[in-house]
């Protein structure tokens, strides 16, 4: 059941993936490593641990509190608001299990912004 | 250090909360938040939520059982008896603090003590009576007080849960303490434990599937097979709040026993069933 949930989760995120890439403009920002490195603060359970809620492609044994995070980019054309929900979501739901990532100190302004641009380039 | 120890209580927690108000009496918050479980998982019979995750994880349930009949808590359960019938250095033992028939105990805590206006706990008075006759207490969290718990719950498995429901001042501020600690955030994470075990119960955080908050007291000491060993509530509090990066309180501390004094009055209706095994 859980395992099919997942495929199933992954085969949409890959769609959903391809047709983003369709209506996007622009190609991914950014350079390979720094979005290697935003991947690897994104699935650290150290740093971001956003596979302990999220469903992210690529990401093992993800949890299902939150949504998927495909089709990043239009979703969130504006990287800004992309950075603010990952900051803080508090702000946006002051009762969201999301932790302030930023008030926090749970991560530094310079890795969220390398998670944001990886988170995006989904 | 950004990491806030303080648990804050926001209006708004309550306002989106699936139970009624603030001012609402403890017995509307057992009604609401025993229904907010029926309503989520309607296959999930009430006595059932004794079973932790079991209840709603059809999944694991089977694991679990094979489990059950080789219990890996069995050998806990006959150290606690040996204790419970070894005399202490003045020749009384626990029989003389606890009278009465065994399979009575368990379902008598937790309980408000008027006297001392305190929350007594099983391991709280199963450390008193040691002290009492001039025995040095157990440690809290595990082993020989696991044990004698464990002994206990054993014997007193099928009792209802029946916490007499808090009427007094001071009843109700120790009941308000625990309500507010289960439905504060807290810790550098910002989590309370509502968040995982109301709102979430049902869901996988990473590979864990989280338990229904109702019930939760109802099997412990418990077998975790991730600790290898016994361990009582407050040492699960304890975890819990660690995984939040929380500053865990000690166990037996006032919150703790307030929390463990809430959790049980949401749980009331249920049966004792402990000691539990677990992942
Ligand atoms: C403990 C759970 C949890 C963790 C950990 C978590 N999130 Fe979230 N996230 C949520 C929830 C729940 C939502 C849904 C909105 C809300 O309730 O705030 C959300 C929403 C989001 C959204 C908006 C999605 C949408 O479709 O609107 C983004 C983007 C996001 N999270 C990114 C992240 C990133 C990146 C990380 C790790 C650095 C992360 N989250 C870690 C629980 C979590
Ligand atoms: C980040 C999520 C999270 C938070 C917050 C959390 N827990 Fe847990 N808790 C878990 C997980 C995961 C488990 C193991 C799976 C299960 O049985 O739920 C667990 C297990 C438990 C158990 C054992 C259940 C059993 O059947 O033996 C108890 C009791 C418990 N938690 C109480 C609490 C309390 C009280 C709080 C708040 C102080 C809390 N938890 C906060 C994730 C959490």
């Amino acid at each position: 059941m859980r395992k099919l949930f997942r495929k199933l989760l992954v085969t949409i995120s890959a769609v959903a993936v391809v047709s983003a890439v369709g209506f996007s403009t622009s190609v991914v920002a950014g350079s390979g490593s720094d979005l290697e490195q935003g991947k690897k603060l994104a699935f650290d359970k150290k740093k971001g641990n956003c596979l302990a809620c999220h469903l992210i492609a690529g990401g093992d044994m993800a949890g299902n509190i939150a949504p998927p995070l495909v089709a990043m980019k239009a979703r969130f054309p504006d990287i800004k608001t992309l950075k603010a929900q990952i900051s803080d979501a508090r702000v946006k739901n002051p009762n969201t299990i999301m932790p302030p990532f930023k008030p926090h100190g749970i991560l530094t302004s310079g890795e969220i912004d390398k998670i944001t641009a990886y988170i995006q380039s989904l | 250090m950004k990491i806030t120890m303080t648990a804050t209580i926001a209006a708004l927690v309550f306002g989106l909360m699936p139970f009624t108000a603030v001012q609402a009496s403890p017995a509307d918050d057992v009604k609401a938040f025993q229904g907010f479980f029926a309503k989520k998982f309607k296959d999930t019979k009430f006595d059932d939520y004794i079973n932790g995750i079991y209840s709603i994880d059809a999944a694991s349930r089977k694991q679990w059982v094979e489990i059950e009949e080789f219990p890996p808590y069995e050998l806990a359960v006959e150290n606690g008896e040996e204790l419970w019938n070894k005399p202490f250095a003045n020749g009384k033992g626990f029989k003389d603090c606890f009278k009465g028939d065994v399979s009575a105990i368990r379902a008598k805590y937790p309980h408000y003590d008027d006297k001392a206006d305190t929350i007594v706990t099983l391991e709280s008075a199963i450390n008193k009576c040691r002290t009492d006759n001039g025995e040095k207490p157990f440690k809290w969290k595990k082993g020989k007080i696991a044990e004698v718990s464990a002994y206990i719950a054993y014997q007193g498995r099928g009792q209802t849960i029946a916490v007499k429901m808090p009427s007094s001042d001071k009843e109700l501020a120790w009941y308000n303490k625990g309500k507010n600690f289960f439905y504060a955030k807290r810790g550098q994470l910002n989590m309370a434990c509502a968040d995982c075990h109301v709102y979430n119960a049902g869901n996988f955080i990473r590979a864990d599937r989280l338990s229904p908050a109702l019930g939760h007291p109802s099997h412990f000491p418990v077998y975790r097979s991730k600790w290898g060993s016994m361990g009582t509530l407050h040492r699960r509090y304890g975890g819990c709040n660690k995984n939040i990066r929380a500053k865990p309180f000690k166990a037996q501390s006032d919150e703790y026993k307030a929390l463990e004094y809430f959790q049980a009055i949401m749980s009331n209706g249920l049966k004792w069933n402990g000691p539990g095994a677990r992942k």
